[in-house]
């Protein structure tokens, strides 16, 4: 099945606009296992028939690294060129599958005159799943399997979104275990703070290790994560253990769209 | 008559002394630059009695929080005794209060005193946690020499502080019993005056008196102790939760003086020559380098501060041996601006003494550790944000002295110019949506 993904400017031309702009973030473009989330995320937009549009070559970094970094003026140049770009659209409401891009467009575009109404695609596709429009027969691929769900901090403390990804994972019909540090305790994956572009300061682990450890303690089949970066770190943390052939890290998008069999 | 003179002495005294040192702490917090935090009221209001009063973030961790609350609650209902005990030193009376209360008397003399054998045994356990079973956040690299010395003086203090009270009550209850031949009926005193059967009533009396002037003196003492140590929390923990942050922890500070030049430079009609405009205030310092570059709630944060160690305990970079101890990062910011402070007194406003809270107390490394994960304001019980005083530093070192790992400056330069972190170009954004898989 071959994605549909109309651009903003395909739109404009054609006299229409989208109920929603998907902002895809640097990662969910550029990286390739990210990509798979993006695509996967398409597929759930296209099959429930939401009308959305992408920007396309028009889209740029949100500038969180930059801020996270400290270089307010980078930061600043990418959200006033961003908002440029969003206000001549005339967009209102946003979804995105990036915590960082979710993060800085909900809460720092605004000061800086981008108000939009920004959310994040486990919300996103909560409300769709409410609506019954994309439905799960019998838990699909994961019924009765253990899941556990790394909660991205820029979803989880920095904006109190604990649930929605938990939710969806319910709807699976899976076990949704949870890690010792979970929800508003959960550990950082490492990736952070702009930590994602550097090697790690001197220590005597890394961050994802100690993150995998958690996960592997709970004989989970499945790490969920609503993070490109996240899944990024945990997919790494496997290696390192040797279990990326017996354990998945999968986006709860990729979640979502393998059990409806998009 | 002396001993009440003696009493209003050492009350004026020491009052006039704790009231000196708080002055000079609100004058240091004043160092800080403006921030306004006088919106939203109702839900300040909210957060300060959920928070501070009510202790909601204390019982994540359930067994210190009980072990805390037990200490608290004794130490807020003391106050209580301690307003009688104030009217007795000046009037010369005895259990003023007494007469009139009758009843509820005993019960509020009994719960006191019950509280005060609760607190006593929690202090005792908080003692065993620091010393004996060496609780890991209460005994790392920042906790060693001073703060571990001042955690203890404290917990010992309020050992002396429940002696004392009841030693007072006990003598107190074994002479009523010989001068009256009944009990006061308060709960515990009256288990303790039959350990004093048989002393006579001038030995009672003087015991009475030492419980009496013993106590009162550590309540002194302790008040002063205060300012020097890292318990002012007790006082600070009502405003400095009062003016939390109540954005998500998400949203970092919009830096306005950025906003202007960035504005200047993407608008085509700006005359980068025009004079500035009437009223516009020299540029600050971007970002901060010293305590005084910080705002003023960064340093009411310090200073509420009671190194429990919470957050560096679940910081990510921490836990996994880096240098960056979110905990440290209060202590430095309150141990300079109490150095910065001091010579402002002593030298003068304009005073530089050549060191600053950037490299001379906290290293860049410590800093590039930090992944902005929010779990240290999250675990604060009194709502401190380390992570500000670290964005800050950040800010500072990164846009005045372009000190930044390499790495990072390669990613900056990415997102100037193709916009995206990684070396791709802008016009291959779409390619995903045609590729396979």
């Amino acid at each position: 099945m071959s994605l549909n993904v109309p651009t903003m400017a395909e739109m404009t031309a054609k006299g229409e606009s989208p109920e929603i702009l998907f902002w895809v973030g640097c990662s969910g473009s550029f990286d390739d296992r990210a990509k798979k989330i993006t695509k996967a995320l398409v597929k759930i937009l296209n099959k429930c028939e939401v009308k959305f549009a992408v920007l396309g070559a028009e889209e740029s970094c949100s500038g969180d690294p930059a801020k996270r970094a400290g270089n307010e003026f980078t930061f600043q140049m990418q959200a006033m060129m961003n908002i440029q770009v969003l206000e001549g659209y005339d967009v209102k409401k946003i979804v995105t599958a990036c915590p960082h891009c979710f993060n800085t467009l909900k809460n720092e575009y605004p000061e800086l005159g981008g108000n939009y109404e920004v959310i994040h695609h486990t919300q996103m596709i909560q409300e769709l799943i409410n609506q019954g429009k994309i439905s799960i027969k019998d838990g699909g691929t994961y019924k009765g399997k253990k899941i556990t769900f790394h909660d991205p901090c820029y979803l989880g403390r920095a904006n109190d979104v604990y649930e929605a990804p938990r939710s969806l994972i319910e709807s699976l019909d899976a076990e949704l275990v949870e890690m010792k540090r979970c929800k508003t305790k959960g550990l950082c994956c490492g990736a952070g703070g702009a930590q994602m572009f550097k090697e790690s300061e001197n220590g005597n682990k890394e961050v994802n290790i100690e993150r995998t450890e958690d996960a592997l303690e709970t004989q989970a089949e499945v790490i969920a994560t609503g993070c490109p970066f996240c899944n990024t770190m945990m997919t790494d943390g496997l290696k390192n253990f040797n279990k990326e052939n017996e354990i998945e890290v999968l986006d709860v998008a990729e979640l979502i769209a393998n059990a409806a069999d998009l | 008559m002396i001993s009440n003179i003696l009493f209003a002495v050492l009350l004026v005294g020491s009052m006039s002394f704790f009231i000196w040192n708080i002055l000079k702490i609100r004058s240091n917090i004043r160092l800080g630059r403006d921030l306004d935090r006088s919106d939203r009221k109702s839900e300040r209001l909210k957060t300060m009695l959920l928070v501070a009063l009510g202790q909601k973030k204390m019982f994540t961790r359930p067994i210190p929080a009980l072990l805390h609350l037990m200490i608290y609650s004794a130490f807020i209902l003391t106050q209580i005794e301690l307003i009688e005990i104030f009217v007795d030193g000046l009037s010369g009376s005895h259990r003023i209060f007494r007469p009139d209360l009758g009843g509820l008397y005993t019960f509020i003399i009994s719960f006191i005193e019950i509280l005060s054998v609760l607190a006593f045994i929690a202090t005792l356990i908080f003692l065993s946690r620091r010393n004996l079973i060496k609780v890991p956040r209460l005994n790392m690299k920042e906790m060693k020499g001073w703060p571990k010395m001042d955690g203890n003086m404290i917990l010992f203090m309020e050992l002396i502080l429940i002696i004392f009270i009841l030693t007072m009550n006990g003598a107190d209850e074994a002479m009523h019993l010989q001068e009256y031949g009944s009990s006061y009926g308060f709960t515990i005193s009256s288990l303790i005056g039959p350990i004093f059967e048989g002393m006579d009533l001038s030995t009672l009396h003087t015991l009475e008196r030492v419980g009496w002037w013993g106590h009162i003196i550590m309540v002194f003492t302790f008040i002063n102790y205060l300012p020097y140590s890292k318990h002012l929390h007790i006082f600070l923990a009502f405003p400095n939760t009062y003016y939390s942050n109540l954005e998500k922890k998400g949203r970092f500070t919009n830096m306005e003086s950025v906003t202007t030049e960035v504005k200047l430079m993407m608008d085509p009609e700006a005359d980068p020559y025009a004079a500035p405009q009437e009223g516009v205030t020299e540029p600050q310092r971007f970002g901060a380098k010293d305590v005084t570059d910080l705002t003023w709630k960064n340093l009411m944060d310090s200073y509420s501060c009671t190194e429990c160690g919470r957050c560096t305990s679940s910081c990510p970079a921490n836990v996994t041996g880096k240098l960056l101890s979110p905990r440290k990062i209060m202590m430095d910011t309150r141990d300079r601006l109490v150095e910065v402070g001091e010579n402002k007194r002593k030298h003068g406003a304009d005073h530089d003494d050549g060191k600053s809270l950037l490299g001379d107390y906290i290293k860049e490394e410590e800093l590039w550790a930090c992944t902005s994960c929010n779990a240290c304001v999250q675990e604060c019980p009194v709502n401190i944000d380390p992570l500000a005083i670290i964005i800050d530093l950040r800010r500072y070192l990164v846009m005045e002295e372009s000190k930044i790992p390499t790495e990072l400056a390669g990613m900056l330069t990415n997102i100037e110019n193709n916009g995206a972190p990684w070396q791709f170009s802008p016009a291959d954004r779409l390619n995903w949506a045609n590729e396979e898989g």
